[in-house]
């Protein structure tokens, strides 16, 4: 178990960084283009073969940022469906087109799904990034399809940086290989690598917190001076301190395959809790400002709220953990 | 084969630990530098990196060596040592040996009654008498006091000066004439503390850690090791508390409510971060890179105590309602397993309090981790004598 950053982990981030600073309307291109599309993608179908450990550095980063692009969608989940099936052409095909920017891809499951979804031959509501994808991946009677036709219709989100959309699918065509399998597979990694992207934005809600307070003056006094608030955000870092581990440890037990689904879950849980109370101090201690459309504080709540009920809600979370860890709820009916 | 476990291996081959007498063999170790290797040579270390320790502990543990029982002599370990290596004359350094091994027991003269969270403002006064001071107060909350050959003391030196500035570090001999131990029973029933009353105790300059005066910033570096050692213990999932609450759980399948799962859950999940966040800490000193993360664990473990043991009383209703004993007991250590639920309860109120209290420790984030300004304060350049008491 290594819950540290890798040296090169820490480049990656460095580099992840730079871009999301230049506040370039073409992001997701820019980000392709230094891998980060194809970075679970193996070398031979031209991504980056890297681990989960990096996707999780770059969720962490894009999370700091609430960057509207589709690295949880397409790189993850979509990727991560895919690379189940790889034993199929057109998934392989997909994959490689995925993985160089030149296309992205939604699985069609309510961003909400955690252990079960709908079958996709009806409506499926609130698909995370469905609007702007250019092709979707739809779970129909255990099999994955790809889609010929479908109507996508963009829905008004809470969290506007990762749109949805409702889609109903018309005509598809059926990929070799076990689908519900492949989605499964990536529910649990979407779900890991989201609780790195929670503890980026209660990263950012914290440090932006602790600026503001030593900035801002009442009463002839720096706000972060008095005892009242001093202890808000050190209770808001001692939390993170514990995200932060839960989420690398989620990373590496994706990437080596110990202990995944209970890391996963621990993690999801706590790291939305945090990542929730984190924007809501934030917006807190900001006054009046922090619930004004000027500040970004909004997005990064909105973005921590939706973040908490995608890929299963903390409640879900340890339910599923109950099983897991021996420690089974009431007997229904006994 | 590495340098640690050439050096074990010598070591039991002088001396075997199936044969050999229990202090014998902790002596051998301790002069052989496999006692705390990251201390000086001669000082039972080897000057080597700490995380050789783990593999000297591990091997001997393997070879059925007997240990030092680090948690009994926790406060000689965790704080008496880095103090008395950081600031201790050759001489001083002479009572490392006897404390590794567990000879001589240390506690800590360092609260007051009027003095606790705000320690420098203690009122135990040491006056200088030719080669020696002559100390007079009262401390409180001292551990092990009843046991202990040693302490590390601190007192006021000079009270004409602000109160940081006039206090001194010493090596207080417990059984000198005018040291009173009497216990403190708590509201667990036990006598885990004592209060020490000091009358004209006479302490040489000899046993002087540290200048005169400079007494606040020796202390800081015995409570900054007390931090440490209280927030970075078990590393084994659902060791400590959280695995005593989870077992109750398991045996009583007939009280479980869908309400108390997911409160147990969400526990459960909170004890595995800190957990995590421990090993992190760990990964991170034997990195070479130690962060801050340790006041993160200290205040996590004494929430996450508190809300684990209140949650177990509750959940076990009417045998919730009752207690294991209320003898006044005198124990040597704080044993969370070994008692019922109640005393668990009680005993886990103490964990936001000791060792610095949760506050305290909030504060400290606060200004020295996220670089807060200080509150404004009154009692910065008054002498100490002046400060309302």
């Amino acid at each position: 178990m290594n819950l540290l950053y890798t040296d090169v982990e820490t480049d990656l981030r460095a580099s992840v960084a730079d871009l999301l600073g230049t506040h370039s309307t073409d992001l997701w291109p820019r980000l392709a283009a230094v891998g980060v599309s194809g970075l679970a993608v193996p070398e031979e179908l031209g991504g980056q073969g890297a681990s989960y450990r990096e996707l999780a550095v770059v969720a962490e980063e894009l999370g700091r940022s609430v960057a509207p692009v589709p690295f949880l969608t397409s790189a993850v989940l979509a990727t991560t469906a895919l690379l189940e099936l790889s034993e199929d052409a057109s998934a392989r095909s997909l994959l490689s087109r995925l993985s160089s920017g030149a296309a992205t891809a939604a699985l069609v499951v309510p961003l909400s799904s955690w252990e079960s979804w709908p079958d996709g031959r009806g409506l499926v509501r609130s698909v995370a990034d469905a609007g702007s994808a250019d092709v979707l991946l739809v779970p129909i009677e255990g099999r994955l399809h790809l889609v010929d036709a479908a109507d996508v219709t963009p829905v008004v989100a809470l969290d506007e940086t990762r749109p949805l959309a409702d889609v109903a699918i018309t005509a598809t065509t059926p990929l070799a290989g076990p689908g519900d399998d492949a989605v499964r597979a990536a529910l649990v990694a979407g779900a890991g690598i989201l609780a790195s992207e929670q503890v980026g934005i209660a990263t950012w809600c914290l440090e932006t917190t602790v600026a503001y307070l030593k900035e801002r003056h009442q009463f002839g006094r720096p706000l972060g001076s008095f005892q009242a608030l001093k202890h808000r955000v050190a209770d808001l870092w001692q939390s993170l301190v514990l995200a932060r581990a839960a989420a690398r440890h989620a990373a590496d037990a994706l990437t080596t395959g110990v202990d995944v689904p209970i890391a996963v879950s621990v993690a999801q849980s706590l790291c939305s809790t945090v990542a929730v109370r984190a924007a809501e101090e934030c917006l807190q201690l900001h006054g009046g400002i922090g619930m004004t459309w000027e500040h970004p504080v909004h997005r990064y709540l909105k973005r921590a709220k939706a973040n908490e009920i995608a890929l299963g809600t903390p409640t879900r979370h340890r339910a599923t953990l109950a099983p897991l860890v021996d420690l089974a709820g009431p007997t229904v009916g006994a | 084969m590495g340098e640690a476990q050439e050096r074990v291996a010598a070591l039991l081959a002088e001396h075997d630990p199936t044969t050999t007498d229990r202090l014998e063999f902790l002596r051998a170790r301790f002069d052989a530098g496999l006692a705390w290797v990251h201390f000086p040579v001669g000082l039972g270390g080897l000057s080597a990196p700490r995380a050789m320790q783990q593999e000297v502990d591990e091997a001997l543990t393997a070879a059925g060596a007997p240990d030092n029982n680090p948690r009994r002599i926790g406060i000689g370990l965790g704080m008496a040592a880095p103090t008395i290596l950081a600031y201790g004359t050759g001489e001083q350094h002479r009572l490392l040996r006897p404390l590794w091994t567990g000879e001589e027991v240390w506690c800590q003269l360092f609260s007051e009654p009027g003095a606790g969270s705000d320690l420098a403002a203690l009122a135990t006064r040491a006056r200088r008498d030719g080669d020696d001071w002559v100390v007079t107060g009262q401390k409180v909350w001292t551990s092990s006091a009843h046991n202990a050959r040693w302490a590390i003391l601190v007192a006021r030196t000079d009270p004409d000066v602000p109160k940081h500035a006039g206090l001194t570090y010493f090596v207080c001999d417990m059984t000198a004439p005018g040291v009173e131990v009497r216990p403190l029973r708590q509201i667990t029933g036990e006598a885990e503390f004592n209060e020490v009353f000091l009358t004209d105790v006479r302490i040489p300059d000899s046993a002087r850690l540290g200048e005169i005066g400079d007494g606040w910033r020796v202390a800081q570096t015995t409570l900054m090791n007390e931090r440490v050692a209280i927030g970075s213990r078990s590393s084994a999932r659902e060791a400590g508390m959280v695995g005593v609450v989870a077992e109750t759980w398991r045996a009583h399948p007939d009280r479980r409510t869908a309400a108390a799962h997911d409160q147990l859950l969400g526990l459960w999940v909170e004890a595995e971060a800190l957990r995590l966040a421990g090993v992190r800490l760990r990964q991170q000193l034997a990195a070479g890179a130690p962060g801050p993360e340790g006041s993160a664990m200290k205040l996590g473990f004494a929430r996450l105590s508190q809300a684990l043991s209140g949650f177990e009383v509750e959940f076990l209703a009417e045998d919730g309602l009752r207690y294991d004993d209320w003898t006044l007991r005198r124990p040597e250590l704080v044993d969370f397993t070994g008692r019922g639920p109640g005393y668990r309860y009680l005993r886990a109120k103490g964990n936001s309090i000791e060792g610095g209290t949760s506050e305290v420790l909030r504060n400290i984030i606060a200004e020295r981790v996220l670089g807060l300004p200080a509150e404004p304060r009154v009692d910065k350049d008054v002498p100490w004598k002046d400060l309302p008491r």
